[in-house]
């Protein structure tokens, strides 16, 4: 148990450190254009641009910079290179609009995404499943993006007047508005993933299905809801319940980028995006060590909830 | 006179499937007693494990076609709704299948899956009640240390003691039958026998009849009293066990019989085989369904026999066109393999 | 349906040994997947649906030189077109009028011409965006790039991954070892930031690195973006199944033969995961094609003024409110494809599963 623990926590930090020193490669190795030509602006003399070198430490070989820049993530003491800010304390605001949107659209998705895949699977073949089939993948068909541009526009207020304009109320300052601000984003960025388990779910349901053990209880005379609870349904849940930690961290890692985007929340992902297209290394640093964290740590996660589900794979 | 336990008359199964009708069962009748071992022998696709599982309902589906009569004390399985049918399940008709590893959910404790078809069918039974007897099945059939590994997952038991476990499950509430398909099938040689002794055994304990399903003859010899040998969906012969061993009538039997080793023959240079594939279940041969295989077969055979006593012993039938005393000097040579498909 | 015994005489014996025998013949699982994908009409339509639009976006200079009379990126400010006889601005010009109830000048909308269908001669049948541009032939040009991008990672990711899973679950050892920790950690980044991360890096400048030199416009930037960042995707599982296969007994065999490496790959385990791999591809289109439009909508994808379905719903986004068609126009075409991909798709993995509808027991 300990020695699962820390080779797991061995594992991340060596992970994060990859990914750390990927990142920066990749932004000083390829985009060869010169950091501090872009800060100095347009009309910068020659001085100018020697000036934040110096300051900013460019002329320094990568590794120092790279060293010099981790110790800056890790004392809170990042600048963004375009704007000037304190990238820390940007991330900080934005995080609760991307925590709101991750957290309430998973759970809208693991909801919907089981219920449909059991109506599905116990349906299977009548006309509940297909249409339910036809739905979702439509669902999981539909740009993100899009999906959300559209709603926005048509549900918004200058159409069906249901749903505000985008923009996101913290939870602080108003409950309800925050309530009433979110349900869109998280059905949006729901979608895609509720067609997508409830196939899953029906697939797996269908192939548990004929498994001998199912066979077997029925065999003994179990009654059919027990059948499918107990035996059915206990099994093919372990691989949702894994991809559920994945998706989840895959989400809070960048996937809610587009939703947030459209929707204008200002969260982290709009954050990230925004520096991306200014190749401002920074905050971009610090978005993906966030996000790399988030999809490390889910899966040391996921592997300790596949023991627990999954009696055949423990340590004994 | 034994109780008559199961009384199958002219049962047949189709199954629709996008390549056509299949017939994996057409025309099949036996009866079974209290106390009565009947052991059902064929290859693959034979339809004796489907003829099983249709007895429990447990080939009901959209695609299946049922016709003939399956009677257990009176009433007729294939006609009843599926919540009476629970009730028979597990209950006074069980079944163990052939690979325990797989026919045990591998996330349940054992405890906990004996216990399910205790509660199921003794609603009475609190967790105390059922964790107890669970353990004291388990004794009985010979797992030891039974009140700590009653507690453990399929997985960390062995082959041998899982279907020991299975059969525990199965004889739970004391059912009159015991449908074992294949239960040897997946164990190792020395394993079989202990399994089939412990079946022996807890028959006579529990007292109950027992259709023990194999391919494998040599797993009947022990405790069969009654042998139905089937091909292709159908009975091709039944007889006692002494019948079916000292005067085989079906060539087909000859092929299985010819496949054993056995120490009270010469000792032949190759086992012998059936020569050739089981037919299509969609679309079977026409005449006797052996037909094609059969070293033996001559014009008549374009015609289905029946099912039919054709020796002096009555209870032996068989389902061959060839004249009794012919076959009986063909025999010999074809177990001993010296006669080859034609 | 009983005869006489006498009726037979060997030859119509024979003659029915030979009926019976061509029964028994096996089949190739190839060919029962091909006659279960036949069955399956839906599927088929599905594939229909998708080569033709395939096709459409071929055409796409056929379509814009003979029916719509334009190109992609040809402007059309200031024109007029005829519509039911009478000449109508593509784009209506803003100023100023007299609000006809209380009299008081207002700004009057700039106004684009929205979707004609047959109305003005096959001229912006689906209508015309801010700068004059025919949609259609916009969307036919746009599906030309995005097909190319989703097709085009969809090919070099399989391949790349089925190499390196062949290479992984056939070695095992340091070099699996190292394959594995590869796609962790491709899985570990953060897709969608490194994809928009490269995407806008190497949109400036292109990629000048040693032998490789790539424009920065060049639709191989994303293409090969999204190849990278999925290979992980598909090479795990592919991964998995080598080296559940890797344990069987005709593996083995062939070993134990003296089958160099090579040969057992491309031999023995190729062929069992082929149904796999061609199930993923197909998925992976799709999928691509989602992320090729995402890659775009957010600028770190096609650049302009190269159309992509992607890059014409960020265009429209902005004039959701006065011409909706820029945005559903594209994001349409997108879902049609991508739902067709996914249905053919679906037909072909039941297709080649090997489990058959109904399981008989023996």
């Amino acid at each position: 148990m300990a020695a699962f623990i820390i080779r797991r926590t061995l594992g991340a930090v060596i992970v994060l450190a990859v990914v750390s020193f990927l990142t920066f490669c990749i932004f000083i190795v390829i985009p060869g254009g010169d950091p501090a030509e872009r800060m100095a602006g347009k009309n910068a003399t020659d001085e100018n641009i020697a000036n934040i070198r110096e300051t900013w430490g460019f002329d320094q070989p990568f590794y120092v910079q790279y060293a010099k820049m981790m110790q800056n993530v890790f004392s809170g003491d990042l600048i963004s290179y375009t704007t000037q800010q304190d990238v820390i304390a940007e991330i900080k605001r934005g995080l609760p609009a991307t925590l709101s949107l991750a957290i309430g659209a998973a759970i809208i998705w693991l909801f919907f995404g089981v219920l449909v895949g059991v109506i599905s699977a116990v349906t299977a073949g009548r006309w509940s499943d297909r249409g339910i089939t036809i739905l979702a993948l439509i669902g999981i068909s539909m740009p993100v993006f899009w999906l959300g541009i559209l709603a926005r526009y048509y549900l918004g207020p200058e159409n069906a007047g249901i749903f505000p304009d985008g923009q996101y109320v913290p939870l602080t300052e108003n409950p309800v508005d925050w309530f009433y601000h979110m349900i869109l984003p998280w059905f949006v960025l729901a979608v895609l993933f509720i067609g997508f388990y409830g196939r899953v779910l029906r697939s797996n349901i269908l192939d548990s299905i004929n498994e001998d053990y199912v066979r077997t209880a029925r065999a003994k005379g179990l009654n059919p809801r027990r059948v499918l609870i107990k035996h059915v349904l206990r099994n093919s849940m372990i691989p949702i319940v894994t991809l559920f930690a994945l998706d989840f961290a895959a989400v809070i890692g960048g996937g809610a980028i587009l939703t947030e985007t459209v929707f204008d929340l200002q969260g982290v992902g709009q954050y990230a995006a925004r520096s991306v297209r200014t190749l401002d290394l920074p905050p971009i640093m610090a978005v993906t060590l966030l996000g790399a964290f988030f999809i490390v740590f889910f899966n040391a996660i996921v592997d300790f909830l596949y023991a627990y589900l999954d009696p055949r794979i423990r340590p004994s | 006179m034994a109780e008559r336990l199961l009384e199958v008359k002219g049962l047949k199964v189709e199954f629709a499937t996008e390549d056509g009708v299949v017939n994996a069962v057409d025309g099949v009748s036996f009866t079974l007693d209290r106390g009565q071992v009947l052991g059902i022998v064929g290859e693959s696709g034979s339809g004796k494990s489907v003829t099983a599982m249709t007895m429990l309902g447990l080939t009901r589906g959209v695609n299946a076609r049922f016709e003939g009569e399956v009677n257990y004390k009176g009433r007729d399985l294939i006609g009843m709704s599926e919540d009476e049918l629970q009730t028979v399940r597990g209950n006074e008709i069980a079944m163990i299948f052939q690979d325990p590893m797989t026919a045990m959910n591998p996330v349940y404790r054992v405890g906990m899956q004996i216990a399910e078809g205790l509660r199921a069918h003794n609603s009475r039974m609190n967790k105390h009640q059922s964790r107890a007897r669970g353990v004291e099945l388990l004794r009985a059939v010979g797992i030891p240390n039974p009140e700590s590994r009653v507690d453990d997952y399929p997985h960390q038991f062995s082959g041998g003691m899982r279907q020991r476990a299975m059969i525990a499950m199965a004889l739970a509430n004391n059912p009159d039958i015991l449908i074992a398909d294949e239960p040897t099938t997946a164990l190792d040689v020395t394993i079989q026998a202990q399994i089939i002794e412990l079946i022996d055994r807890l028959k006579d304990e529990f007292n109950s009849a027992v259709i023990l399903i194999t391919h494998d003859l040599g797993v009947v010899a022990e405790i069969a009293d009654v042998i139905m040998v089937m091909y292709a969906g159908r009975v091709v012969e039944v007889g006692s066990k002494r019948q079916i061993f000292y005067d085989p009538q079906h060539p087909y039997t000859w092929g299985l019989l010819g496949s054993i080793p056995r120490l009270d023959r010469p000792k032949a240079d190759r086992l012998h085989s059936i020569e050739g594939v089981p037919p299509s279940l969609i679309n079977l041969p026409q005449g006797c369904k052996f037909r094609p295989r059969c070293p033996h077969a001559f014009e008549k055979c374009w015609e289905e026999p029946a099912l039919e006593n054709r020796v002096e012993e009555p209870g032996h039938l068989d389902r061959c066109w060839l004249p009794v005393e012919a076959k009986r000097n063909i025999r010999e040579a074809t177990i001993s393999g010296e006669t080859r498909a034609a | 349906m009983t005869q006489q015994a006498t009726d037979f005489t060997l030859d119509t014996a024979a003659e029915l040994a030979e009926l019976e025998h061509g029964a028994i013949e096996g089949r190739s699982p190839w060919y029962l997947a091909w006659r279960r994908l036949r069955r399956n009409y839906v599927a088929l339509a599905s594939l229909v649906v998708f080569l033709l639009i395939v096709a459409a976006c071929v055409a796409a200079p056929w379509y814009a030189n003979n029916v719509a009379k334009t190109g992609p990126s040809s402007t059309h400010l200031t024109d007029k077109i005829t519509v039911d006889g009478k000449q109508v601005d593509v784009i209506s010009p803003g100023g100023t009028e007299p609000d006809p109830e209380t009299g008081q000048l207002v700004i009057k909308a700039v106004e684009v011409l929205g979707p004609q269908l047959w109305k003005a001669d096959g001229k912006y049948v689906l209508g015309a965006d801010t700068l004059g541009r025919d949609i259609a032939v916009r969307v036919l040009y746009g599906g030309r790039n995005s097909l190319k991008i989703g097709i085009g990672s969809a090919l070099i990711c399989t391949f790349l991954a089925t190499l390196l899973a062949l290479i992984a679950g056939y070695f095992g050892g340091w070099s699996d070892w190292l394959i594995t920790r590869v796609f962790d950690l491709i899985a570990a980044l953060p897709v969608i930031l490194l994809g928009i991360a490269l995407g806008a890096a190497l949109a400036i400048n292109g990629f000048h690195q040693g032998p490789i030199n790539i424009e920065s416009g060049s639709l191989w930037i994303p293409t090969l973006i999204i190849s990278v960042i999925l290979v992980a995707y598909v090479g795990r599982p592919l991964r998995g199944q080598i080296l559940s296969l890797r344990e069987k007994e005709f593996i083995e065999a062939s070993i134990s033969q003296g089958s160099g490496p090579f040969r057992v790959m491309i031999g023995e385990l190729l062929p069992n995961i082929a149904s796999t791999i061609l199930v993923f591809f197909t998925l992976i289109i799709a999928n691509n094609i989602l992320v090729e439009a995402a890659l775009s909508f957010l600028g770190a994808g096609v650049q302009p003024p190269e159309p992509s379905w992607g890059t014409l719903i960020s265009e429209g986004q902005e004039r959701i409110r006065t011409a909706p068609w820029l945005t559903i126009v594209p994001g349409t075409a997108i879902v049609l494809t991508v739902v067709a991909l996914n249905i053919f798709g679906d037909g072909l993995r039941d297709a080649l599963d090997p489990r058959a509808k109904v399981r008989i027991e023996h």
